[in-house]
């Protein structure tokens, strides 16, 4: 059924999507929350960034960060400087990577769901005492519940369905940088159709739940945010 | 004590430059028209407009000054949203309760507000299916219950109906009774400052233009107020007695008495009637062969003309300070010069609380 390489393979997309997913939400509730509030003229600049890996081909965005996380590239010789190794056909540089390209599915979202909150319930919150780190906490999560929820399925699972990227900078190295979408389309190749079948299968399977769990949860939600 | 306020603010098409004091007790209400700048002063005052320049002094408090600004959520107040801005995801009661839970000092009870506010039914009910009228009753019972040493409101009553509004003005009225917290509120509706406040600040195109008790505003000829088609003027009346033939009610008042068409009114109760200007009329004898019931003998103050036919006349009966409207002719007939004795002639009154 399942071999010992595909087990390593599962166990390497979850374990990149969970922290890509962790990372991406430290990152990106900041950076929406000041989208959705700045009125800085440059803010369509940051927004287009944010947005590009949208509409890149994802070999683009991997060839760049390729470059960027080799020996003679910016983070690459960091890394080197700081007694570490280049980047590129590393785990790191797979988290690297799918930060990148799955940062729009995490920061639009939320800076949906918080443009959405009138700013009128945070200065209620101010003049009932509330500091803007418990009106964080106690108004903006609450509130901005259904954007977090979506924010965090999508990241999670934009980043197990990711190929492109991962094929560029992860070199497909089993057991270290290979990741499910690239092990299906290795059995492919070797026509090994049974373990692609299951691969496919359960990934399509997981999607789909994952999905109705978003849709279900945030229609329950709905009501509460009119 | 008082409260000290110096702002000046830019904005694109609007700039606020104030500097007056009021005393930080009673009612005292923001007046002027839309756009005048009376929502921005308050949000100065609240802390919500950071941008703004000056100085700020409660009672012995300075809450902004230069390279002091203490933040919203570190002053003592109470602020009632224009829209009530009730937090969608809690219930009445966790509205309630997120204030109880960040105050230190509690000066009012959860039980007391909710009384008071007369929304004690409401408790468990979600925020989203309140009418206006109950969601600005919670709004007001929240802030209330930061135990607030002054309370904010923006337009309390803008959003409601007359019945609502009917029903939401005695619970203001008793809350300033029994807490005795000074109110500062803001309002475009003359009716409603005639009936509640005692202080007024009239605000127009960011700029005051007078400031006083509210009986002396509305009657000053100098301000817009007199000059309005539904000028009035205010006079603090006890409940004397009923006449039981005639279905009304006798008011007495430091300068006269005043026949009401009522009944259910208490006697000794305290209530404030509204004279509207163009209701007055002035006659130099009072005569029995009139339908007017309500004649009190005045002195005229001042007199200035209102347009080409007609002028306004500010009178004063004891203390009470009434205003009419007469043409220019009966003034030149009439010889209506400050200092003449004359009778007011009274057409009708309104009650207002």
């Amino acid at each position: 059924m399942l071999h010992e390489a595909d087990i390593s393979a599962l166990w390497i997309t979850l374990k990149l999507a969970s922290i890509t997913t962790v990372i991406l939400l430290l990152v990106g509730t900041p950076l929406a929350w000041w989208l959705a509030r700045t009125h800085w003229r440059g803010k369509p600049l940051v927004e287009a960034v944010v947005a590009l890996p949208l509409v890149l081909p994802p070999t683009v965005l991997g060839f760049y960060l390729l470059i960027a996380l080799g020996p003679y590239g910016p983070v690459g010789s960091l890394s080197i400087a700081l007694g570490g190794r280049p980047l590129a056909f590393t785990f790191t540089g797979l988290v690297i990577g799918s930060v990148f390209y799955s940062l729009p599915f995490v920061v639009q979202p939320l800076q949906g769901a918080f443009t959405a909150i009138s700013k009128q319930l945070l200065e209620a919150a101010a003049t009932l005492r509330a500091s803007p780190l418990d009106t964080f906490f106690s108004i903006i999560i609450p509130l901005a519940r259904p954007g977090f929820l979506t924010a965090i399925v999508l990241g999670f699972a934009h980043t197990v369905g990711e190929f492109g990227v991962v094929l560029m900078i992860g070199g497909n190295i089993p057991g270290r940088t290979q990741v499910l979408s690239i092990a299906i389309y290795d059995h492919v190749e070797n026509l090994e159709y049974v373990q692609a079948h299951w691969l496919a299968g359960g990934l399509l399977l997981l999607s789909f739940l994952m999905l109705v769990a978003v849709y279900t949860f945030n229609r329950r939600f709905a009501v509460v945010n009119l | 004590m008082s409260v000290e306020v110096k702002f000046q603010l830019e904005r694109r098409n609007f700039s606020l430059d104030v500097q007056i004091a009021f005393p930080d007790s009673g009612i005292t209400a923001l007046f002027g028209p839309s756009g005048g700048g009376k929502t921005t002063l308050l949000r100065c005052i609240a802390g919500l407009e950071p941008s703004v320049r000056g100085c700020l002094q409660v009672g012995k408090t300075v809450w902004q000054d230069e390279g002091i600004f203490v933040p919203p959520h570190k002053r003592p107040i109470g602020y009632v949203f224009q829209g009530a801005a009730l937090f969608p995801h809690l219930s009445v009661r966790g509205n309630l309760e997120f204030a109880l839970k960040r105050v230190s000092t509690e000066r009012i009870s959860f039980d007391e507000a909710s009384a008071l506010t007369g929304i004690c039914h409401l408790l468990e009910r979600r925020t989203t299916n309140l009418s206006g009228g109950e969601r600005q009753r919670v709004a007001l019972a929240r802030a209330l219950l930061t135990s607030p040493e002054f309370l904010l409101m923006d337009e309390p009553f803008a959003a409601l109906d007359r019945e609502s509004k009917a029903h939401l003005m005695p619970y203001i009225e008793q809350l300033h009774e029994t807490l005795s917290i000074p109110i500062l509120y803001v309002s475009h509706s003359i009716e409603e400052v005639a009936h509640l406040a005692e202080q007024m600040v009239l605000l127009y195109d960011g700029r005051v233009q007078g400031s006083g008790p509210t009986s002396e505003m509305l009657t000053s000829l100098s301000l817009p107020l007199a000059r309005a088609d539904n000028a009035v003027s205010i006079v603090e009346a006890t409940v004397l007695e009923h006449d039981k033939n005639y279905h009304l009610t006798c008011l007495r008042f430091d300068g006269g008495e005043i026949l009401l068409p009522r009944e259910d009114l208490s006697v000794g109760q305290t209530v404030r009637v509204a004279i509207h200007a163009r209701d007055v009329s002035l006659v130099w004898q009072p005569s029995k062969q009139t339908s007017i019931l309500n004649v009190i003998s005045v002195v005229v103050k001042e007199v200035s003309a209102l347009n080409q036919a007609q002028v306004l006349v500010r009178l004063i009966a004891a203390d009470t300070l009434l205003l009419a409207r007469i043409t220019q002719k009966s003034a030149a007939v009439l010889e209506v010069v400050p200092g003449r004795r004359m009778y007011a002639q009274v057409k009708s009154v309104s009650l207002i609380f």
